[in-house]
């Protein structure tokens, strides 16, 4: 399968740093997988994210979105038609007074002609659940629901890549459930490939890739169940691996012989379940 | 406490008024004043009055609403009436003591002036209390259009309006956080001399601008990944249609320019 986004060797540093903010990073981002970045702050996860839709240009090496390369000037909107990002606070992406009409900003600014723009808004608006709210202001809205309009908002202009700078960071447990819901549900009922950066482990769990981060450079890569199980090294990052990752680890430490890619507590209780049982 | 504060002075509603197409309110605010200030006799500003009374009806404004917009005008317009009865230069005295002189045409030219400015500033908060603020700046927009030809850039000027429509509540809301946590510090924001209490907002303003531009930064990476470039080749999701009753309303206020102006040739 050709990949969606290639990201070839990339180094960036922000003016004239020293410490590059990005190091030599290659990576290819597959269509309608979710892919995670994990790393803890000042690991260049939000720099890199930066760089998907060129907000950023890498100061050496490429990035192509569908072999569109970012540093070329006449790719830019095409590219951000198709990458779309969502930002960590809400209130500072919403654009319009009423929520509608914030969707609408997108495709108003593509010159998309209105009976289009209209059936876009009422679609986004519906994908992510937020139609009944259409009519409101969004400065009422709790923050996972500005979080919703947000991503609705970006989905109007039918991106092919959603990426999500840590959308939950500013949000209550229930509101990161919410966005969390419904950015799994548009990867895997709409088959938009998602792009998220957090430093949640339980986020990063729900993904079919993930991708660690340390100071700029890709420290590891492969599925939860492949990097999860080096709690040392996560811990190392002052990342928090599941709970039930981490009592597997401390028992498996303890002497006992637990397969150690745990990632949920029914599977934490199965496998215990069966070592007590035999 | 600060939350308190109603925005704009909208009251929604569904009535013919707020129904009109917010260009339609606009061009005939503007006929309305140009009403006002074409009448020259009591019979012509009592049917602009007639006319204010009858759009406040339709629209079900109540006259309480309308005088409390009044209210923070009143030192205007008492200051204005008695200008203009003092300062009136004529020699139809009523009343003549010292330096102190009041004509006939200055206790008219006082009434007729507070009466325009009172008429004027109804009128005017009317389309407010009728029209949504979103409306009357895409209103303004379509109505300023022509003016692109002149390189005005129009759409730039709404958008900015309407950000900052969109921004008050948000920013009101960060003032309250800020001042919360500066009295929680001991800030004393309340007492002392005008100037302590000017001095005291320092600690408020500082952070409420550090925090407004960062937001403007955040907004505006978000605007560009929203594909925003300017207003050029922009379409519009609601596109304002002029309907029946704009066309009713636009007659109406003829018939009040009319009006007005054949009423100028009656004399008392």
């Amino acid at each position: 399968m050709e990949p969606i986004i290639q990201i070839q060797n990339i180094t960036f540093a922000y003016g004239d740093a020293a410490v590059p903010a990005l190091d030599s990073v290659t990576l290819d981002i597959y269509p309608g997988s979710f892919v995670t970045v994990l790393g803890s702050n000042g690991s260049g996860k939000s720099t890199l994210a930066k760089h998907l839709n060129a907000i950023l240009l890498p100061k050496s090496g490429k990035v192509l979105v569908k072999g569109m390369d970012t540093a070329q000037e006449e790719n830019l909107i095409p590219i951000r038609r198709r990458v779309g990002m969502v930002f960590q606070n809400p209130d500072n992406q919403i654009v319009a007074n009423v929520v509608e009409d914030d969707v609408a900003f997108a495709p108003e600014n593509l010159g998309v002609e209105p009976g289009e723009i209209r059936r876009r808004v009422d679609e986004s608006l519906r994908a992510v659940g937020m139609y009944d709210f259409r009519m409101h202001a969004p400065h009422l809205l709790s923050g996972g629901q500005k979080q919703r309009i947000a991503i609705a908002g970006v989905l109007a202009m039918q991106p092919e890549v959603l990426v999500l700078d840590e959308p939950t960071a500013m949000l209550d447990p229930r509101g990161r459930r919410e966005v969390m819901d419904t950015v799994e549900a548009l990867c895997r009922e709409q088959g938009i490939t998602v792009v998220l950066i957090t430093h949640h482990m339980d986020e990063a769990a729900r993904a079919d890739r993930v991708i660690l981060m340390n100071r700029g450079k890709l420290v590891r890569d492969g599925t939860p169940r492949e990097v999860f199980p080096h709690v040392e090294e996560l811990r190392a990052l002052s990342l928090a691996v599941p709970d039930a990752t981490e009592l597997v680890h401390q028992l498996n430490a303890a002497g006992m012989d637990l397969p150690a890619d745990i990632l949920t507590a029914a599977e934490c209780a199965e496998v215990i379940g069966g070592v007590l049982c035999r | 406490m600060l939350k308190d504060i109603t925005l704009g002075q909208y009251f929604p509603g569904d009535t013919a008024v707020h129904r009109l197409d917010p260009r339609t309110k606009l061009i005939l605010t503007v006929v309305y004043i140009a009403a006002l200030f074409t009448a020259n006799n009591w019979f012509g500003y009592l049917l602009v009055f007639a006319a204010l009374a009858a759009v406040m009806i339709i629209a079900h404004i109540g006259p309480k609403a309308v005088l409390r917009g009044l209210k923070p005008l009143i030192f205007i317009i008492v200051f204005t009436a008695i200008l203009n009865l003092f300062f009136t230069a004529g020699d139809d005295y009523i009343f003549h003591w010292r330096f102190i002189k009041i004509t006939h045409t200055g206790v008219h030219n006082a009434v007729t002036m507070a009466l325009r400015v009172m008429l004027l500033v109804a009128g005017t908060f009317l389309l407010t209390y009728t029209t949504s603020p979103l409306a009357i700046t895409d209103g303004l927009e379509m109505l300023l259009s022509p003016l692109k030809k002149l390189k005005v850039p129009v759409y730039e000027l709404s958008l900015m309006m309407s950000i900052a429509l969109r921004f008050i509540p948000t920013l009101i809301e960060e003032t309250d956080r800020i001042m919360s946590a500066q009295k929680a510090r001991g800030a004393d924001l309340e007492s002392g001399t005008l100037i302590d209490r000017a001095k005291a907002l320092l600690p408020l303003l500082i952070p409420l601008f550090v925090s407004a531009f960062r937001r403007a930064d955040e907004l505006a990476t978000a605007m560009e990944c929203r594909c925003y470039n300017g207003g050029e080749g922009r379409t519009r999701m609601k596109v304002l249609k002029m309907h029946r009753g704009d066309a009713v309303a636009f007659l109406l206020g003829a018939a009040l320019m009319a009006g007005v102006i054949l009423l100028r040739r009656v004399s008392l």
